[in-house]
């Protein structure tokens, strides 16, 4: 990669930082969506904390995902809404590498905010605290292929009518694996196992996706 | 870039859209210094035929575009730094700063925000959010862009909606300092343009 597509791809990073600290409510927006939901599981199923051993992991992966999709239909939508889209074509950058940049912008704005609210998540679902390393580890693998796929998904479906509904059908059952592997992680981790087949099989999962969708949803971009 | 080579040369583009067809077999030529109006009714395919040489995603279109000699379908990046594309819309992020909304582009493009924006009129705006901007005054902001570092292609899509007189001098001044200096300028318009000995192309 040389320094100009380096730099370029900074700017854009730079810029999505910008406008979410500016705007912040739809990271606060998919932070409380997520504790929320979290919260809800105890209501649903009593208070017996053997159930919540059994649940909690998986509780924390579909309500960490289910928060990481709500910005994703704005991705790119609002950057074509006000134009902003062909200007970012004709950055000179690569698609793929202008679809990377909005990936790792979105795990940036909302990823991360969501494994910093890991700790709540976890508290609420009684989790052991000695789990709690090891879920935020699997949240930040899993939110990181969210993003990459999620962005795909958006490539896809921008322009698209019911794009928003369209996108969570689309990415979602991709998704599958990494609600798989980030659970067992956590119930192995919470009964005192080693969690690292279960994470390195997440980050096998990441590496894979992180040259690929990009590519295909810079694809996606040049064919709108 | 060889003498007498012209900055575009359009070669039979078509341009379909369903299955109407908005134009085809177009073909034309603007030298170094040279200017083109697109004019023509509504719907009549000025901002599909920018777009297209822009070499922005169209629904469907044939023909060639070759900017100073090159194709633009063989290298689309390269082809993009060459230009410099006004859309009708100003794509500016309410959220930023007038300064930040025209660094960004300088980030990816080069060039300095703020003789960019003296250029326009805009360097007392520069600390306003985008979102306290009049029409007239978003529009001068994404004309700024065309201050940053200099290309040879300036594709205008109604470079002066919702000007006022003396922002449309300005342009005047900034397009013809883009012409002497051996640019060469496409502007779609309904509107009359500063644009000396510009010919025109009715769609």
């Amino acid at each position: 990669m040389n320094a100009s597509v380096f730099g370029g791809l900074l700017a854009v990073l730079g810029r999505e930082w910008k406008l979410a600290l500016r705007h912040p409510s739809d990271t606060l927006a998919a932070v409380l969506f997520f504790v929320l939901v979290a919260a809800l599981f105890p209501f649903g199923v009593g208070p017996a904390p053997e159930t919540f051993s059994r649940l909690a992991p998986g509780a924390l992966l579909a309500a960490a995902l289910l928060a990481a999709l709500l910005p994703l239909d704005r991705l790119f939508g609002a950057e074509a809404e006000d134009g902003s889209l062909d200007q970012l074509l004709l950055s000179g950058l690569p698609r793929g590498v202008l679809a990377a940049a909005k990936a790792l912008g979105h795990w940036l704005t909302t990823g991360v905010p969501l494994i910093a609210a890991t700790p709540i998540a976890a508290a609420m679902l009684n989790l052991p605290v000695e789990a709690w390393g090891v879920a935020m580890a699997a949240l930040a693998l899993a939110t990181a292929l969210l993003s990459l796929l999620g962005t795909l998904g958006a490539a896809l479906t921008l322009g698209a009518r019911r794009g928003g509904v369209l996108l969570p059908l689309l990415v979602l059952p991709l998704a599958i694996p990494a609600v798989i592997f980030g659970a067992a992680a956590i119930e192995a981790a919470s009964a005192g196992l080693s969690a690292a087949p279960f994470l390195l099989l997440l980050g096998a999962g990441v590496s894979i996706a992180a040259p690929l969708a990009p590519l295909a949803a810079g694809a996606a971009l040049q064919n709108d | 870039m060889a003498a007498g080579q012209p900055i575009l040369d359009v070669r039979e583009l078509a341009c379909i859209r369903g299955d109407r067809e908005i134009f085809a077999g177009l073909s034309f030529t603007v030298p170094a210094g040279g200017a083109l109006l697109l004019t023509g009714a509504n719907g009549a395919g000025k901002s599909s035929l920018l777009r297209v040489i822009a070499g922005l995603p169209v629904p469907a279109a044939g023909g060639e575009v070759l900017l100073e000699g090159a194709p633009a379908s063989t290298d689309p990046a390269g082809h993009a730094l060459r230009l410099r594309y006004i859309s009708s819309q100003d794509a500016l992020k309410p959220a930023l700063t007038v300064a930040e909304n025209l660094a960004f582009y300088a980030a990816l493009w080069g060039g300095q925000v703020t003789p960019a924006l003296e250029a326009l009129g805009l360097g007392a705006l520069a600390s306003l959010p985008g979102r306290v901007l009049s029409t007239g005054q978003r529009r001068r902001l994404a004309l700024a862009r065309l201050g940053l570092a200099p290309v040879r292609l300036w594709l205008l899509d109604e470079p002066s909606l919702g000007l006022d007189v003396a922002s449309v001098a300005r342009l005047g001044d900034l397009m013809a300092r883009h012409r002497a200096g051996g640019g060469a300028i496409l502007a779609a318009t309904h509107l009359p343009l500063p644009l000396p000995d510009a010919r025109e192309l009715k769609l």
